[in-house]
C-alpha cells in the first residue's frame, strides 16, 4: 500500500490522531465557519488578529483525516504570520494540492505542508485539504460568511 | 419457477465487471446507489436506436408505430413487474425523485392545506423528504416524522400515534437506502387506510431486490428508479391507483399530455399521458423493460435468496473486524452493510478501499437527518447486487483490515 502512504503520510495520520490547536484561543477576535456539503465536513477557525498579524489561531469541527490534519497543520503554519503572508501561503498550498499529478510538485515555500503533495493524486479529496484554508481566508477577510468548498 | 442464481453466469452478463480498477479486478459494492447494466440492456437500447427509433404517438408511418408499440410494451412490462391492475396506472418519469415530486405537487397540493399534516419517517432518503417538507412550508402544513430504534427500525407504536385527523398522506420507504431496513409496509398501509389516509411508498431499494406486488400491498402510490434496477439512468416509474390519479391535476403540461388545445383552454389526455408531458425517454423505457425481463428471467426470489445469503456472510465477516461497528442492524434487511470504523472517517475508508479496487460509498447517503438520529456524521456503505459473490466480500474485509493497519 505504498501509494496510500503517499496520501496518508505519517505526519498527516499523527495530526489526525492528535490535532494541534484544537481549541478556541483566548481573546479570539475573528472567526469563520467552513462547510463541505459534499461530505458534511465542518470546521470553524478562530483567530486573534492584532496589527494585521495572526497572534493566535485554533480550530474546531469534525472531518476526515485529510481535512483534520490540514486544519491542524495550517494553524501551526500561519501562527505569527501577517494576513498577507497567510493568504500567500494558502495560494502556494492550493497550487501544491491541485497541480497535475504528472509533473513535479509545487513545493516552494510550503515547508512542512509538503506532506499534502499526495492529495493531487486524489481530485475528490482536494476539497478536504483546502476546507480549513478557505475558512481561514473568510476569517481573515472578516466576511462573516460560511466558507464553502462547492 | 427458476432455480438458484448461477452467479458466475450472471457476472458474465455485466461487461463492466471485467474491468480492472487500480490494477485489480473491480469489486463493485455500490449497487444501492446505482446498479451496473447487463449486456441485454445495452443491446436493447442500441437496437432500439439502430432499428426502431422514431417519436411515438403522432407518426403515421410504420417506424413510429413500431416505436409506439415498444414504448407501450415497456409500460406493460412494468405493470407486470409491480402487479398493478392496469397499464394506465403506470407513469414514466425520470426517476423516483420525479415520481415523488409528481405526487407531492399534484396530489399533495390538492389535498394538503393549512394545519394539515404529512407523515414521513426518519429513514427517508432526501427524495422522499424534501418534496414533502417544501409542500408543508408552502401550505402552512406540518411535516411529522416517525422515529426509529437504534437498530434502524420504525417505531410502529409511534407511527400509529402520529396518524391524526389532519394527516393527509403517509410517505415511507419500502426499504431504507442507508441501512437496508425493510419496513413493515403492510402494517403501514393498513393502519393508514383504516383512517382513510393514502400511502406513497418509495420502492427504489425494494423492486430490484425481491418481488413486489402493489395490488397485494394495497398502497396508493409506488415510486422507483430504473437505474437501480439494472436499467438505464433517466427513467423512473410512478404507480398510482387509478381512482386517485384520475382526479389529480396534471403537474407538467405541454405536448403529448393533451387531448385538444385552443388559445383559451386545454383538455388533458387520459391516464397515463396526462402525466407525461413532452417526448419521454423512449430508449430508457425500452432499456428498463429489458432490465425487468432480465431480472425476471433470473427470478426475483432467487435474487433475494442470493442477497440474503451474501448479507449473512458479509455481516459475519465485518463483525470479526475489530473497531468496526455496523450501523443499521434490523433483523429484516436487504444487502446493505453500513458501518463506521473507530478512528477512521468514512471518507478515508472509501479512499483506502478504492485504492484496492473496492468501490463503496461514504457519506450521508442523502439521509442527513437519519445520520443525525444515529449520531454519526457519515457512514461507509457496502451494498450488494445480484452479481456480487463471496470473493467480493472477502476483498472488502481484506481492504478494511488494510485501512485499519494504515491508521493504527
Amino acid at each position: 500500500m505504498s501509494d496510500l502512504r503517499e496520501l496518508y503520510q505519517t505526519t498527516i495520520l499523527d495530526h489526525n490522531r492528535k490535532p494541534r490547536n484544537f481549541q478556541v484561543p483566548e481573546g479570539a477576535n475573528r472567526e469563520a465557519d467552513g462547510y463541505n456539503p459534499l461530505c458534511g465536513d465542518k470546521v470553524s477557525i478562530h483567530l486573534l488578529l492584532e496589527d494585521g498579524v495572526v497572534r493566535e489561531v485554533g480550530f474546531q469541527g469534525s472531518g476526515c483525516a485529510i481535512s483534520t490534519a490540514s486544519a491542524s497543520m495550517m494553524t501551526e503554519a500561519v501562527k505569527g504570520k501577517t494576513k498577507a503572508e497567510a493568504l500567500a501561503l494558502f495560494q502556494r498550498f492550493h497550487e501544491l494540492v491541485t497541480a497535475p499529478p504528472t509533473g513535479p510538485a509545487e513545493t516552494d515555500g510550503v515547508g512542512k505542508l509538503v506532506v499534502f503533495a499526495g492529495v493531487r493524486e486524489y481530485p475528490m479529496r482536494v476539497k478536504c485539504a483546502t476546507l480549513a484554508w478557505h475558512t481561514l481566508k473568510s476569517a481573515l477577510q472578516g466576511s462573516g460568511e460560511t466558507a464553502r468548498t462547492e | 419457477m427458476t432455480g438458484p442464481l448461477d452467479i458466475a453466469r450472471a457476472r458474465a452478463d455485466f461487461p463492466i465487471l471485467a474491468t480492472r480498477m487500480r490494477g485489480r479486478p473491480l469489486v463493485y459494492l455500490d449497487t444501492a446507489a446505482s446498479a451496473q447494466k447487463p449486456q441485454v440492456v445495452l443491446d436493447a437500447i442500441r437496437d432500439f436506436y439502430e432499428q426502431h427509433y422514431a417519436n411515438i404517438h403522432r407518426g403515421v408511418y410504420e417506424l413510429s408505430e413500431v416505436a409506439t408499440g415498444m414504448h407501450d410494451a415497456a409500460r406493460e412490462t412494468v405493470r407486470g413487474l409491480l402487479g398493478a391492475a392496469e397499464t394506465r396506472e403506470i407513469v414514466f418519469t425520470r426517476n423516483a425523485t420525479e415520481s415523488i415530486n409528481l405526487v407531492a405537487q399534484s396530489f399533495g397540493r390538492s389535498v394538503v392545506g393549512e394545519g394539515d399534516e404529512v407523515l414521513i419517517t426518519t429513514l427517508e432518503h432526501h427524495a422522499n423528504l424534501v418534496p414533502w417538507q417544501q409542500l408543508c412550508l408552502e401550505k402552512g402544513a406540518r411535516l411529522r416524522v416517525v422515529p426509529i430504534s437504534d437498530a434502524g427500525e420504525l417505531e410502529m407504536d409511534a407511527f400509529e400515534n402520529l396518524l391524526s385527523e389532519r394527516t393527509r398522506i403517509v410517505a415511507a420507504s419500502h426499504v431504507s437506502n442507508a441501512l437496508g431496513t425493510v419496513n413493515p409496509i403492510h402494517e403501514i398501509v393498513s393502519l393508514a387506510h383504516e383512517r382513510g389516509i393514502p400511502v406513497l411508498l418509495d420502492g427504489s431499494q425494494a423492486v430490484p431486490r425481491f418481488p413486489v406486488d402493489v395490488t397485494e400491498i394495497g398502497c396508493d402510490f409506488y415510486a422507483f428508479s430504473g437505474h437501480k434496477l439494472y436499467g438505464p439512468s433517466g427513467i423512473g416509474v410512478l404507480y398510482g391507483r387509478r381512482e386517485l390519479m384520475e382526479d389529480m391535476p396534471p403537474w407538467m403540461t405541454g405536448g403529448d399530455m393533451i387531448e385538444s388545445v385552443s388559445f383559451e383552454k386545454t383538455t388533458f389526455a387520459p391516464l397515463p399521458q396526462k402525466f407525461e408531458a413532452g417526448t419521454p425517454d423512449l430508449a430508457g423505457a425500452v432499456g428498463l423493460a429489458a432490465a425487468i425481463d432480465y431480472i425476471q428471467g433470473l427470478g426475483l426470489e432467487a435474487i433475494a435468496a442470493h442477497e440474503e445469503e451474501l448479507l449473512a456472510y458479509g455481516t459475519q465477516l465485518l463483525l470479526e473486524i475489530p473497531d468496526l461497528r455496523l450501523v443499521g442492524t434490523a433483523p429484516h434487511k436487504t444487502g446493505v452493510l453500513s458501518f463506521v470504523v473507530d478512528g477512521i472517517h468514512p471518507h478515508d475508508v472509501g479512499t483506502i478501499l478504492d485504492r484496492q479496487g473496492v468501490a463503496i460509498r461514504a457519506g450521508h447517503h442523502c439521509a442527513q437527518p437519519l445520520m443525525e438520529r444515529l449520531q454519526v456524521t457519515a457512514t461507509a456503505r457496502a451494498s450488494l447486487g445480484l452479481y456480487n459473490n463471496q470473493d467480493d466480500l472477502d476483498r472488502l474485509a481484506e481492504a478494511l483490515r488494510e485501512a485499519i493497519r494504515l491508521f493504527h
